[in-house]
């Protein structure tokens, strides 16, 4: 988690360990992050990663269930939203319809107070509130701004989605808050629409300086815009960057699949600067790693190159398509199908090397080699955990309450389709194509995670059943993990992911 | 069957329906314009039992009776019920159905049973039938008619419509009544005409609980049970029905321009 807590005045908004949960549902998990003054900061992530819950965190409209939120280093956590100098521009605009454009974007104006300059006898600032004049003047600058300057006197309902947009843009604006909160202000838009309004937020943020931090779903409208990207999925922070880093360097698979097209590849790091893939030995500019260690490498598309005779893998053409400037063509290699973007196109057959640049390999550490879970001993060989029963292969004896720690491969778990087919049920969260598999993440009812290698597909959101043999379930003793030996039948159960390989 | 014996088939029933609910009342209104003693003899044209109508000290006090209860009942249901409208539509799941079936009750359950439940209730309250008695128990019959015109407004919301109110700087009850209510007013009229209304013709539970007060319909029945069918009751059973018609005719008629400009808007 690329978390960062910086010490620096500058930052706006600080976010230090702050978790919400809803009803037993962790929607954001332990998250810390910095919002320096001034910059263009977008929440990027799939739908129920947290962001949206985040952001309302920051506008008031939740409290955390633990942590802080630092405003200007105050601390605003239990602040309601109507006394924090923070705006937010909603999903559908929430304008309210029962008043004109002019009425709208004066709304929080009129409610605002602002010091004379004057102290009472209490030596405490005294506070106006603006004149008429004051409102009017303001409101005419900001409906110019959003370039709406005839549309005062007009309803709410006869604006088209993009002029509302606008409206909702100026009304939170003109207040002048620290910050601009903005929920997926362009999803109601069509694309051509966002596209444009794309740019003018991005003008408007550099015009007027306020701090914007912008949710999204959209990779590119984050890489667009921002200055800098937090990528979500789980309630927690992936990654913490500049768009480019992000793209360039994806700190695991999440954000390298999440972040454009790309191909994703498990691979072992033989030694600095070389990582062997595809049963073939590649220079990268990658150290740091374990020898040996089992790493996630990322290759973009455009970064592979096509040779009809030299390269470092052979490979054949199974798809071709025409995408306005270069060709997006699948070949398949060493057992795994690349997504291969080129200006020049390959026949469907032809048979054609494949070779790689050291810099176009990203190497990532890998999230998790294996699943593991507390569980407790209930009767001889069964153990329970994530809220289900499951039978183990025995060998060491152990007493009924035993608490121990239960281990099994992504490999070795078996997906169900009816849910009644297996010990429990759980959902489809995410899934990853990774060349010969697919890594799917399922979520069980009591918020626990198990990944799973499968040649499978299966779809985010499919209820499943979870199954496990006996003897794959590796069970060992809680106070000294180290020292007690597998029980399992299968001891290098912990090497799964080679048989997925 | 041929398709305009069929046509004809549907119209015949339809005719019959509408001839047996109302040309009972029709009959009534037509005669109310005749001075005769027995209902059924037609004297000729006169407004005569009008005036004799509306000249009667008891029927005039009748008729602001039930306009002050009316009026003051519906404005407390419109208040008790937009409030309960809201509340119970921010309830979580379960919760929400209970808070619905237990507002209901009083619109499902028999007016007689109901009528009784009050009396009994003011009785062991030691509260003296009369004018209080009256508003309360129509205030509580109307209600979850009110809550039913106002819930529909709710659902319609923009659910971010009341945070937006409290992100520009409103206090939650300044933006509940800047921003809130204003999208409401439609169903809390709709609300209120309603109330009204049902206000205006009930019988059965003023009549458990009124007291002294009497309202028309109270004072319809009492007049016939005293003095038997007295020809002025034509008038005030006609003067009743048009009353609570108008008051229904008006409540469509602004819900459909409602939803023309709703079609407009949205089109």
């Amino acid at each position: 988690m690329a978390t960062t807590t910086r010490e620096k005045f500058d930052n706006i908004i600080e976010i230090k360990n702050v978790t919400k949960v809803f009803d037993g549902i962790t929607a954001v998990d332990n998250v810390n992050l910095a919002v320096r003054r001034g910059e263009f900061v977008t929440l990027l992530g799939p739908s129920g990663c947290g962001k949206t819950t985040l952001l309302r965190m920051i506008a008031g409209f939740e409290l955390p269930t633990s942590g802080t939120i630092l405003l200007e280093k105050q601390d605003v956590t239990t602040v309601p939203p109507h006394l924090r100098p923070i705006n937010t521009v909603f999903q559908k605009y929430a304008l309210f319809p029962h008043l004109n454009v002019f009425k709208n974007i004066a709304f929080g104006l009129k409610l605002k107070r602002v010091p004379t300059g004057e102290f009472d006898k209490k030596n405490r600032p005294v506070y106006r509130k603006f004149t008429k004049d004051e409102i009017a003047e303001k409101v005419e600058r900001v409906l110019k701004l959003v370039n709406l300057e005839a549309y005062g006197y007009r309803g709410i309902t006869g604006l088209s989605g993009g002029q509302q947009q606008r409206v909702a843009i100026a009304r939170a604006i003109v207040c002048e808050p620290k910050v601009l909160l903005l929920d997926e202000p362009l999803g109601a838009l069509d694309l051509k629409m966002r596209k444009e309004m794309q740019l003018e937020l991005a003008a408007m943020h550099k015009d007027i300086g306020i701090t914007f931090i912008y949710v999204t779903h959209d990779q590119e409208e984050a890489l667009t815009m921002s200055d800098k990207v937090v990528v979500m999925t789980d309630g927690a922070v992936q990654q913490y960057g500049t768009p480019k880093k992000i793209y360039d360097e994806p700190a695991n698979a999440f954000v390298a699949d999440f972040i454009g097209e790309s191909n994703i590849l498990s691979g072992v790091m033989k030694k600095d600067f070389l990582v062997e893939f595809c049963d073939t030995q590649f220079k990268c500019s990658d150290k740091g790693f374990g020898k040996d260690e089992r790493v996630d490498l990322v290759v973009r598309p455009e970064d592979i190159a096509v040779d009809p005779k030299k390269g470092a893998l052979k490979g054949e053409v199974v798809s071709t398509v025409f995408k306005g400037t270069y060709y997006e063509m699948e070949i398949m290699a060493a057992g795994y199908q690349f997504t291969v973007q080129n200006t020049v196109e390959r026949a469907v057959g032809e048979t054609v090397w494949l070779s790689i640049e050291p810099d176009g390999i990203h190497i990532m550490k890998k999230l998790k080699t294996v699943n593991e879970y507390d569980g407790e001993i209930t009767a001889e060989n069964t153990v329970k955990f994530c809220g289900g029963e499951f039978e183990f292969a025995g060998g060491e004896a152990f007493e009924r309450g035993d608490e121990v720690r239960v281990s099994v491969p992504f490999d070795k778990i078996d997906l169900t389709d009816d849910e009644a087919d297996g010990v429990i049920g759980a959902n489809v969260t995410q899934t990853l194509y990774k060349g010969s598999y697919y890594q799917v993440q399922v979520y069980t009812d009591d918020d626990n995670d198990f990944l799973i290698d499968t040649v499978d597909e299966w779809d985010i959101g499919d209820r499943v059943g979870i199954k496990i043999d006996p003897r794959d379930l590796t069970v060992t003793r809680k106070e000294k993990e180290q020292e007690t030996e597998p029980t399992s039948a299968s001891a290098e159960a912990e090497e799964g992911d080679e048989n997925a390989q | 069957m041929s398709k305009n014996v069929r046509t004809g088939l549907i119209w015949a029933f339809v005719g019959v329906m509408l001839a047996v609910m109302y040309v009972p009342i029709l009959i009534l209104i037509i005669y109310s314009f005749t001075g005769a003693k027995a209902l059924g003899v037609w004297s000729g044209f006169s407004l005569e039992l009008y005036a004799d109508l509306f000249t009667n000290e008891s029927v005039l006090n009748a008729f602001k009776n039930s306009f002050i209860l009316a009026f003051v009942s519906a404005a407390l249901a419109t208040v008790l019920g937009t409030t309960a409208a809201v509340g119970i539509y921010h309830m979580r799941r379960w919760k929400k159905n209970a808070a619905n079936f237990v507002a209901n009750i009083t619109m499902e359950n028999a007016e007689i049973v109901t009528g009784v439940t009050f009396m009994m209730f003011f009785l062991a309250m030691r509260l003296p039938y009369g004018w209080t008695t009256l508003i309360i128990a129509h205030t509580m019959i109307t209600v979850p008619y009110v809550i039913l015109s106002v819930t529909p407004r709710l659902s319609q919301l923009n659910p971010n419509l009341y945070e937006a109110g409290l992100d520009l700087g409103a206090s939650p009850m300044r933006s509940m009544f800047t921003v809130v209510v204003p999208q409401l007013i439609p169903g809390m009229i709709s609300g209120f005409v309603m109330a009204f209304a049902l206000s205006l013709d009930d019988f059965i539970v003023s009549k458990f609980v009124n007291g002294s007060v009497e309202t028309i319909p109270v004072y319809l029945y009492n007049a016939l049970a005293k003095r038997g069918a007295d020809p002025t009751l034509r008038a005030l059973s006609s003067v009743l029905f048009v009353a609570v018609l108008a008051v229904l005719i008006a409540l469509n008629v602004v819900s459909v321009r409602h939803k023309k400009k709703v079609a407009k808007i949205s089109g």
